[in-house]
């Protein structure tokens, strides 16, 4: 269900790269909104911008010029300090090749982002074990993800992602790495999550069928940010 | 206890390479804690001075010797209780590789300054009773098998010849710090000898040895004995038997300096191999650092893994170094003791073990910690995969 209110918006914002003594330009004047509860799939070739612009709404990086709100919130504006507690708030990562870490249980890994919240262990263990059984591995809570497949791992990724509750869900390549089988499935949970929970989620994709998940897409090339497309579109 | 967890699998994620390292760390302490008892035990015998001894030996230098004649003079000197003179005899045991220290000295007054040599009164009467006598510590005499009774014969170095004496005593050291390797004969018998050879040092001692009657007078007490031998042919010094003990140690200082600078190499090694094996751990975890970063831990957490498991791998490197040092240290003791028979490894040297070890974790861990602190978190993620 998708709202009429921005939940991310983006005006005119550029970002460079410094690569020895040239400049490298990134992004240029990317203006966009995105609204709470949307879909959205950023597509482009490699080397478009597209994973740099994700970076940027989940402040991984800083932007040159510009302004990027977060639900209300400038986050352009925002110490290194402040932007590390916002985004264990507000942001959920889910990334191609999972980044869990493979000396942590299933469980503990999920449990990361709530070891900075304050909450008891007793209610860490409720918020974990209900973020692992959204994602149907609350039977493999105590494998390591070496004991995994790549699509359970993503799954964890996934549960991680969401057992903060946060205010969007940034996703960059989540198929990449995974076999057509366990791409559909977490496609398919990355669409329950829109769906059922109205989770904003923007996602970075190369893959026509991930995109085809999406409500809208956004094509970039060459730092430049092209037209609308809606799937009725499509 | 999370973070400990953490910490634990973290630091043995890679089992040799960690093994090796702890293995590293632990042999360099072993090292260093013997380096440091060597040292120690090479000042043992200062520790177990007494404040309220003096020694007079000739200003001009060790080796020349005093009168004997001295002794009466400085008796008379206020605040002198009891006087005792004696050589360094420099005898050798057996073969000249055999040495241990050995002294002739006036018994009766020596046992009475020297109250920490405690001697059965059975064997104490043999031994100022018999001019051939000889009383031997504890361990000199289990070194060699001796026992009461027998005959041991010393070769001479600087008086040659050989001298024969009969074992009348063992003692035992009143305090750890006694040094139960002495082997200690008539003053006399040495004296008499020399007077049949006409010898240059007939009727000389080497040193005298002087109780006070009060410590805090020590100082006045030994200028005025120095006083009553000023423009004399053979003036004196007069010192504090810890001093004199440190005179000795002083002689051998570019050889403690040498063994301290070696103890500090060994750190300063550890410290390389164990910021090489963090410098490795923390380029590989790159990646998993900017995801910690992601989920919004900040520079200090992810400093307190880094620092934490740097610590842990020092520190049970260290903790085996010290279980190993006493071992080893008993075993240099069997070679080593008749020199150093102080060669015991003190708590003081556990507490520099532990100390060397803290900072050698956090020393090794400074510049991995601060590369991975500082990574843009875009870059470390592109690391992954």
């Amino acid at each position: 269900m998708k709202s009429e209110t921005p939940i991310v918006e983006i005006e005119h914002v550029n970002k460079s790269y410094r690569r020895g003594t040239h400049i490298i330009p990134v992004l240029e004047n990317i203006t966009l909104e995105i609204a709470e509860g949307e879909f959205l799939a950023l597509m482009g070739p490699s080397g478009s911008g597209k994973s740099t612009l994700l970076n940027l709404i989940a402040a991984l990086d800083r932007v040159d010029n510009g302004i990027i709100r977060v639900g209300g919130i400038d986050i352009t504006g925002l110490t290194e300090t402040e932007l590390a507690a916002w985004r264990s708030v507000n942001v959920g990562f889910i990334f191609q090749f999972y980044n869990l870490i493979p000396v942590l249980t299933a469980f503990e890994n999920v449990e990361l982002p709530l070891l900075l919240s304050g909450l008891s262990r007793r209610e860490r263990r409720e918020h974990v074990e209900l973020a692992l059984h959204v994602v149907n591995l609350a039977s493999r809570m105590d494998h390591y993800p070496g004991q995994l497949s790549g699509g359970e791992q993503q799954r964890v990724a996934i549960a991680r992602a969401i057992v903060t509750d946060p205010t969007i869900l940034v996703a960059d390549e989540p198929t990449g790495d995974l076999d057509r089988v366990s791409a559909e499935e977490i496609l398919g949970l990355m669409d329950q999550l829109n769906r059922d929970s109205h989770k904003t989620i923007i996602m970075v994709t190369h893959d026509p069928r991930a995109a085809k998940k999406a409500h809208t897409i956004r094509y970039l090339d060459k730092g430049v940010l092209n037209d609308v497309h809606s799937q009725a579109a499509l | 206890m999370y973070i400990l967890k953490l910490l634990f699998r973290n630091a043995f994620r890679h089992k040799l390479r960690t093994s090796l390292t702890v293995l590293s760390i632990t042999i360099a302490i072993l090292t260093f804690g013997l380096l440091r008892t060597f040292i120690n035990a090479w000042y043992t015998g200062a520790e177990a001075s007494s404040a309220s001894r003096l020694i007079t030996r000739n200003a001009v230098s060790l080796i020349f010797t005093l009168p004997v004649a001295y002794k009466d003079r400085i008796r008379q000197t206020d605040g002198v209780k009891q006087i005792s003179g004696g050589n360094f005899f420099g005898g050798t045991y057996k073969d000249e590789k055999t040495f241990f220290a050995n002294y002739a000295v006036e018994p009766r007054g020596y046992l009475e300054l020297y109250p920490e040599i405690l001697l059965p009164p059975d064997q104490k009467e043999k031994f100022l009773r018999d001019r051939r006598g000889c009383i031997a510590g504890r361990k000199l005499a289990e070194r060699y098998h001796w026992k009461i009774g027998d005959m041991i014969t010393l070769k001479g170095t600087y008086i040659p010849g050989n001298w024969e004496f009969v074992l009348r005593g063992i003692y035992h050291g009143k305090y750890d710090t006694t040094d139960e390797r002495v082997f200690v004969f008539h003053w006399d018998y040495l004296n008499e000898v020399l007077k049949k050879r006409k010898s240059f040092f007939t009727d000389q001692v080497g040193f005298f040895m002087i109780g006070v009657k009060d410590p805090n007078r020590a100082a006045e007490v030994a200028q005025a004995i120095d006083k009553n031998f000023k423009n004399s042919l053979a003036e004196t010094i007069t010192e504090t038997e810890k001093a004199f003990v440190l005179s000795f140690i002083a002689m051998a200082d570019a050889i403690i300096i040498a063994i301290e600078l070696v103890s500090l190499v060994v750190i300063i090694i550890i410290v390389a191999v164990a910021a090489n094996t963090m410098a490795m751990t923390a380029r590989e975890r790159i990646g998993e650092y900017a995801i910690f970063k992601t989920l919004g831990y900040r520079g200090w957490r992810i400093a307190g893994m880094i620092f934490g498991e740097s610590l842990l791998i020092t520190m049970v490197g260290c903790l085996f170094g010290i279980l190993l040092t006493p071992v080893a240290a008993e075993v240099f003791k069997d070679f080593l003791g008749t020199y150093f028979p102080g060669f015991t490894v003190k708590v003081e040297t556990i507490y520099m073990d532990i100390g060397a070890a803290f900072l050698v974790g956090l020393c090794a861990a400074i510049i991995p910690t601060w590369r991975a602190i500082n990574i843009r978190i875009a870059d470390g993620l592109r690391r992954i995969g």
